[in-house]
């Protein structure tokens, strides 16, 4: 139970991880598929942004912390802002990738009428 | 006159901007895509060269974007290993690009700027990729590679649109285990550059957070390479994405993700880790035997000549994987002389397979009979791309294949050393078949009956690179001892 809360940010990545993977992989339904990859990215998301932060710590802009503006920069008063912004690409990415997606399972539809991968396998014979 | 400093960045950077510059200017007039391209990556082959040269002299090159320090920078870092990658991607992604010209004609013809602003993306990707020294970097450039990958993949219709699908949801997987690889050593080491992080993990060998980051990391650029068996995606995806896409991708997506592999493990991880405080090494050999002896099989099995060439990429990621984790310093000489001579020679075979496709419109074996009477040249070319893959002398082939097994002696897994034989046994069947096919079967029945077979060679646009292709293999057969003094051996970490 300790265990369970003090890393709760990390249990809750994994399953929304292991919810990805099975959509990803278990489901026929393409549209499904998409949304088990975005639900994957996602988790990848919330683990790195989960990462930056600290108890008791503010955003990371000098003059608005806690401390005299001269004093030394107390790095424990701060959350860690690199995290945050490497998944502002990420982000990007990941929009990048569903759009891909999306636009190949509509030339999919397009050309085989169905978005089931069963029914596709058996027009493709 | 550009600074030699520069050099490095403008590998990357003249086609990064040319891909901008040519969807802007095919939407003026589409037939200013195809010079353009072959500019853009002309330019980028001769920022290639000439850093190859710097590398030759000078040694290692660090590259600080926008005067930047590391580890708080993003760098470029352009080693004795990189060097040699980068100028075989450009090169093929060249010969490719004119090869192109006539396939993306008749099988693209509405979509010739997308076409080129894609192929000019993806190079950039594969470029990046190569050249860059930061973690998260590599993953920003993997997924460029990547995206552009699948569309043009997606560009082949019909079967072509399900593989691209399948391959976005198993490379997406892989990009992001190995993103995921990135975020653990991040945790543990606070550094994203590939060599502040090498310095800083000696000391947290024993954790667990370590090891979780290597098998992800790991994890991710098999997945990427299509290693046995994690291969499902690859064959389909590159058998039915139109014949200009797959002459690019077949010979660079799986040998740059091999590169990724060996810089993930001696360039951040570090050899000492992992080859000797994991415990894995043997069992991967095993993987990668497999591997090489699965591919083999089912490349026997098909009669589509473009998917036997799949099924035998599948077994040259095999050799490199098999080749590194020999953990010999023979082994991986072999297989980083193999990412080079392997790319040049599926190059050659992939160009032949455009030529096939543009001339009888299928791909066949049965489309390959008489070709040898109708088309001398091409078949002489193909013939040296084919007994590369098997591994005859003086052929490039050879020599990266003496190399890993070699390796494998040395390091005593001898079940690699009979794979290989297996394989070049193999390919020497298949390759021997095609022969027979193309020599001595008349084209078809209602043709007549070969007397008088007029000959009809390819487009000057396709055959010059592919003979030009068959001719680099001969070379680097011949100058392999000295791309191995010069590079390949400064590249192999010491002390293992």
């Amino acid at each position: 139970m300790e265990i369970l809360l003090a890393k709760y940010n990390y249990w809750i990545y994994v399953a929304l991880m292991m919810i990805g993977i099975y959509g990803m992989i278990a489901k026929t339904n393409l549209m499904k598929k998409i949304i088990g990859m975005s639900i994957f990215q996602t988790a990848i998301i919330v683990f790195y942004v989960s990462i930056g932060a600290k108890k008791g710590a503010t955003i990371p802009i000098i003059e608005h912390g806690h401390g005299a503006a001269h004093a030394a920069v107390r790095v424990a008063d701060y959350v860690n802002p690199l995290p945050h912004v490497l998944m502002l690409t990420a982000i990007v990415v990941g929009v990048g990738t569903l759009g891909v997606a999306l636009a190949i399972a509509m030339s999919i539809y397009k050309e085989y009428g169905s978005l089931e991968e069963d029914e596709i396998l058996e027009r493709l014979e | 006159m550009i600074s030699p400093e520069q050099y490095p960045v403008l590998i990357v950077v003249i086609p990064l901007l040319s891909a901008f510059l040519i969807s802007i200017l095919g939407g003026m007039d589409k037939r200013f895509c195809y010079p353009a391209t072959l500019l853009a990556l002309g330019g980028s082959l001769a920022a290639a060269v000439a850093t190859l040269c710097l590398v030759a002299d000078h040694g290692i090159i660090h590259y600080r974007m926008g005067g930047w320090a590391p580890p708080f920078g993003i760098e470029y870092v352009v080693d004795y290993l990189n060097a040699l990658v980068l100028v075989v991607v450009v090169f093929v992604a060249f010969m490719a690009a004119i090869a192109s010209k006539v396939s993306v004609e008749e099988e693209l013809p509405h979509k010739i700027p997308q076409f080129y602003t894609l192929f000019v993306l993806l190079t950039t990707g594969l470029l990046g990729m190569t050249i860059t020294g930061d973690a998260f970097n590599l993953y920003v450039l993997m997924e460029i590679a990547a995206l552009t990958n699948y569309a043009l993949i997606a560009m082949g219709r019909k079967r072509a649109l399900m593989a691209s699908f399948n391959y976005v949801v198993i490379g997406t997987m892989g990009a992001c285990f190995y993103l995921l690889g990135v975020g653990h050593l991040y945790i543990m080491t606070g550094s994203l550059n590939m060599a502040d992080i090498l310095n800083i993990l000696p000391h947290l060998y024993g954790t667990n957070a370590i090891l979780v980051a290597a098998i992800l990391m790991l994890m991710g650029a098999w997945i990427k390479m299509a290693f046995f068996p994690m291969h499902g995606w690859l064959p389909n995806a590159y058998t039915y994405a139109p014949s200009a896409t797959s002459s690019l991708v077949a010979p660079l997506m799986t040998k740059v993700s091999v590169y990724i592999m060996i810089r993930v493990m001696f360039s951040v991880l570090g050899a000492v880790y992992v080859f000797k405080v994991l415990p894995v090494k043997e069992l991967i050999v095993w993987l990668a035997t497999a591997a090489i002896i699965a591919g083999s099989l089912f490349a026997l099995a098909q009669k589509d000549f473009k998917k036997m060439l799949t099924y035998l990429i599948v077994a040259e990621v095999g050799y490199m994987v098999g080749g590194v984790w020999l953990a010999t310093a023979q082994g991986i000489t072999g297989a980083i002389l193999h990412i080079v001579n392997d790319a040049v020679m599926t190059l050659c075979l992939f160009l032949f397979a455009a030529i096939v496709v543009h001339k009888t419109k299928g791909h066949q074996l049965s489309n390959l009979q008489g070709l040898f009477k109708k088309m001398p040249i091409t078949m002489a070319a193909f013939a040296v791309g084919a007994l590369s893959m098997i591994g005859v002398p003086p052929t490039a082939g050879f020599f990266s294949k003496w190399y890993l097994i070699l390796g494998g002696i040395d390091a005593g897994q001898w079940q690699f050393v009979v794979a290989l034989l297996f394989s070049s046994l193999v390919n020497a069947v298949l390759f021997f078949r095609i022969f027979e096919i193309a020599y001595y079967e008349p084209e078809s029945a209602q043709h007549g009956h070969g007397e008088s077979v007029a000959i009809d060679e390819a487009p000057l646009s396709m055959l010059l690179p592919l003979v030009v292709v068959a001719i680099t293999i001969i070379l680097l057969g011949l100058y392999s001892g000295e791309i191995v003094t010069t590079f390949i051996q400064h590249a192999v970490p010491a002390g293992i």
